[in-house]
């Protein structure tokens, strides 16, 4: 039986016919509506490549019902850039050489959003590296993702206060 | 710059190469713009998931076909009572670089984990309740597993086709004349690849015309090698692999659910699309496999090494003959008088190894690096002492000469930055409050093949270019230090020139592997551009119209999108009215990249790693708190990536020694540990402080361009320097990797 499943996806409420309950809010992203940029690594929780915002926690949506987010606002990698304006983690993310491959970095740059927004972290880069621990990074472009994150953050304190 | 008159040689790259560039296709990858292999969705696609044994050996016997077949959504189930035929079976080894693969040709169980059945349906849920319907039976016969379980061999090769041993030297009169005599036993586990994007193929048929997307380390190998399992004319497969995330070795071969999906998308004349989930990586697309070496060091009374042998007892598949070819890292890094280097196989019922990031040199080294240090303590020597005293001038193992070799360099700064000067020599002499701290080094080194490549240049008649190739970018950044190489080949702003790579319709640009791809693609790219404008050259120095003309013998340079006469440089022409005077649309050149002849010198990256680690002195755990490395690899075209690529590397050194290693339970042949939470590989917060130098290199022997490779380097060096500071912290000798807590308390 198909059932409708409401979510807002990146500032879009969208209903979107679910039919297979089975179905991890991961998958619906990537195959139901063609959101592809949040990545599978595992399928387990054990990677962070499926990292995506739920009303703006970070979450792992490969462990996430999809039907049980009905009503959801969901940020995904593909809602961060305004047009052609990276936001300031993707920006810095470049700017570090945050990451080789690029399959984990969604999950990464989602990960690094949430904890920027946390305020747990902050500039002290044990704090981010801890942080950002739910992230695996096979290239291990650790350093990089450390250094965006910490940059990024001062980019952040800087616009809040101008 | 490219000097248009003479490009034998070493050449002097102009303003792109060289220089800290950020990926091109950075943008990409921040926004998930960047498509993977499963990132694709054709219209009515299909999704498959394989069904894969849960024993080690034997049969099966029974699988419940009807079952998953009535469930709603599957639309069939392949087994090997139905599967489509191949040409050619995938347990012919069609190509030096083929692995005997299992795309359901019999019943027959060889490993656990192997794929016994694919099954396709609607939806991904379907499929994988389909899979999970089959309920498979067995016939299953006793695993023999692990370094101990398996049956004992003689490889006649080692890794790809050489030769499993080497002797140099009279070993046993240089170990009869030796002052000490020192033996290593050590251990390393298996280990597996796990790239982050889990291996996938879309395949899509148009009559007889079949694309694919999948992630491949070796694009136009795996067309000939698709083409002829499938019987399939080349020229009518194209195979798409734009980005790739991680390869590290895995994504250089064929695996057979890529054969089947391929069968399976022709049979039902729909798209099919397959990811193997994480635990099915640890079977059909390689690993590092399970090595115990042994060594045996004698050394002078003036501490240089007279007798260094290595052997190495690899794990091998029981079925292909890939063997980790560890004891070669002892070849060239240290100076003997004799050396003897060998290998043995273990036959287990395990899927077959293959190269895994630094195959063999990271696995000989670590052990090699435990080997030295253990001997350059009981001598009495400073650890870099000794290894400075048995620098290696030569190769031991060819005589040959270096072609270059900043290592004594490399050794220098790294030890500055690292302040190595203040280390105590006897372990156990440092804390950090209540733990026990340490400090180790190891060499890295790593070799400079270079492979096969082509490439093609096309300047345009508003001066910009496009280059072709069919090169792989799986992290290393292929894509900007390509281009950049390129474009310095055309003598254009990076910005003019278009990159076209990642599929197989291009000039094949042979393998991202052996950390050759820069060196090889790049060659041929750079010739490519050299020889458009060479031509380019000509028809300005043939023209009385040209300012250029008539300067022949003086020749001409090009840079920024013009040619200048060499001995005046106020007389240039750009590209664009050179191509419109001569009435071209296009100008058109070739490159090709690959090693002339037989080499004449010893080719190698070098590095020193030095690590500081910290240990409970109760729970024995281990973290490293610090970590340097600097690194000598030739010219570096893009230090912003070439620096990433070798801090990639060293913290797989932390992993290699401190956390990955897959487990069998040697009663079912089952791994424990499939997956990211078991099978442990470094997290951000194991990587502490670590800084990857590089010193300058100039190497006109190496090829043209004098680029090295750093891709695999870091790996080398970073294990052993690990493990010795471990020992120094405690005063213990890992005896296997990876070092595990309760082996230090
Ligand atoms: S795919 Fe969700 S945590 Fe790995
Ligand atoms: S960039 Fe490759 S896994 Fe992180």
């Amino acid at each position: 039986m198909t059932q409708i499943l409401n979510l807002t996806i990146n500032g879009t409420s969208q209903d979107i016919p679910i039919d297979d309950p089975r179905a991890t809010l991961l998958d619906v992203l990537r195959e139901r509506i063609g959101l592809t940029g949040t990545k599978k690594g595992c399928d387990r929780g054990q990677c962070g490549a499926c990292t995506v915002l739920i009303d703006g926690r970070r979450i792992n949506s490969c462990l996430a019902l999809a039907l049980s987010y009905d009503g959801a606002e969901i940020t995904t990698v593909e809602g961060l850039a305004q047009g052609e304006l990276l936001h300031p983690v993707q920006a810095a993310f470049i700017e570090a050489d945050g990451f080789q491959c690029g399959y984990c970095t969604p999950g990464q740059i989602m990960s690094a959003v949430a904890l920027i927004a946390e305020g747990e972290a902050g500039l002290d880069p044990e704090r981010v590296r801890e942080g950002m621990s739910g992230n695996l990074c096979r290239c291990a472009a650790y350093a990089g993702i450390t250094e965006a994150v910490l940059k990024a953050t001062r980019a952040m304190n800087r616009e809040d206060a101008a | 710059m490219a000097d248009v008159m003479n490009i034998q040689g070493h050449v002097r790259l102009g303003s792109n190469a060289g220089q800290s560039m950020t990926r091109r296709d950075g943008v990409l990858k921040v926004t998930g713009r960047a498509t993977y292999a499963a990132d694709n969705r054709p219209e009515g696609v299909l999704h498959a998931v394989t069904a894969t044994a849960g024993i080690a050996r034997g049969r099966v016997t029974h699988l419940d076909t009807a079952a998953a077949e009535a469930h709603p959504g599957v639309v069939k189930v392949y087994t090997p009572a139905n599967r489509p035929d191949l040409a050619v079976s995938p347990d012919e080894k069609i190509h030096g670089f083929a692995w005997r693969t299992e795309a359901l040709q019999d019943d027959t169980v060889r490993y656990a984990g192997q794929p016994i059945a694919l099954v396709v349906a609607e939806t991904l849920e379907a499929a994988t309740e389909g899979s999970h319907l089959l309920a498979p039976r067995y016939d299953a016969d006793t695993p023999r597993i692990g370094l101990d379980g398996g049956v004992p061999f003689q490889p006649e090769t080692i890794s790809i086709g050489r030769p499993p041993s080497l002797e140099v030297g009279d070993i046993d009169a240089a170990r009869t004349g030796a002052a000490r005599h020192f033996e290593t036993v050590i251990e390393t586990p298996a280990q597996y690849h796990n790239a982050l994007e889990p291996h996938a193929i879309t395949a899509q048929w148009t009559g007889d015309r079949l694309e694919i997307d999948t992630p491949n380390q070796a694009i136009g190998l795996a067309k000939q090698s698709f083409a002829a399992y499938l019987g399939v004319n080349p020229a009518h497969i194209l195979i798409r692999s734009p980005f790739l995330g991680g390869g590290f070795g895995s994504k250089a071969i064929l695996f057979g659910a890529q054969l089947l999906v391929a069968l399976a998308a022709k049979d039902l004349d729909r798209p099919i699309k397959l990811a193997l989930r994480r635990d099915q990586m640890y079977g059909p697309v390689g690993h590092r496999p399970a090595t115990r070496q042994t060594l045996k060091l004698d050394v002078d009374t003036r501490g240089h090494i007279a007798a260094l042998e290595h052997h190495t007892i690899a794990v091998a598949s029981s079925f292909d003959d890939f063997i980790e070819n560890a004891s070669n890292a002892s070849h060239s890094v240290y100076a003997t008088t004799a050396l003897r280097t060998t290998h043995a196989g273990i036959r287990a019922d395990t899927g077959t190894p293959g190269p895994m990031r630094a195959p063999g040199e990271a696995t000989g080294s670590a052990a090699l690096e435990v080997a030295i240090d253990d001997a350059a303590y009981a001598l009495g020597f400073d650890p870099l002492e000794f290894r400075l005293r048995n620098y290696a001038e030569t190769d031991p193992a060819t005589g040959m000469q270096f072609s270059s070799k900043a290592l004594r360099e490399c050794y220098a700064q790294a030890a500055e930055a690292f302040g190595w000067q203040d280390r105590p020599l006897e372990p156990g002499s440092m804390k950090q409050g209540r733990l026990l701290k340490g400090w180790g080094m190891g060499t890295a080194q790593f070799p400079c093949p270079m492979f096969q490549a082509a490439a093609h240049a096309t300047l345009r008649a508003d001066g910009s270019a496009v280059v072709e190739t069919s090169a792989a970018d799986m992290g290393q950044g292929a894509w900007t230090s390509l281009a950049q190489i390129a474009a310095d080949g055309l003598g254009i702003d990076i910005d003019r020139l278009e990159f076209r790579s990642g599929q197989s319709n291009l000039p094949d640009a042979g393998v991202a592997g052996g950390s050759g791809h820069t060196a090889t693609a790049g060659t041929a790219l750079f010739n490519a551009g050299a020889d458009t404008i060479r031509q380019l050259a000509e028809l300005a120095l043939n023209d009385p119209a040209s300012p250029l003309f008539g300067a022949d013998n003086a020749g001409v340079t090009a840079r920024g999108g013009r040619l200048y006469r060499n001995d005046d440089d106020t007389r240039s022409e750009a590209y664009e009215d050179i191509l419109a005077r001569a009435g071209l649309d296009l100008l058109r050149g070739e490159g090709k990249g690959a090693r002339e002849g037989e080499p004449e010198r010893a080719m190698f990256s070098h590095g020193g790693v030095f690590a500081e680690v910290l240990v409970d002195p109760d729970l024995g755990q281990v973290r490293v708190s610090r970590l340097i490395g600097a690194f000598a690899a030739g010219r570096i075209v893009n230090p912003h990536l070439a620096r990433s690529q070798l801090l990639g590397g060293m913290i797989w050194g932390i992993g290699f020694a401190l956390q990955e290693e897959a487990i069998h339970d040697v009663r079912t042949g089952r791994f424990t540990n499939a997956d990211l939470a078991g099978y442990h590989i470094p997290v951000n917060a194991d990587v502490p402080m670590i800084e990857a130098l590089t010193v300058h290199e100039d190497d006109p022997f190496v090829n043209s361009l004098g680029i090295k490779g750093v891709g695999e380097l870091g790996v080398t060096g970073t294990v052993g320097a690990i493990a010795n500071a471990v020992w120094h912290a405690t005063g213990i000798r890992p005896k296997r990797f990876p070092i595990h807590p309760e082996s230090l308390i």
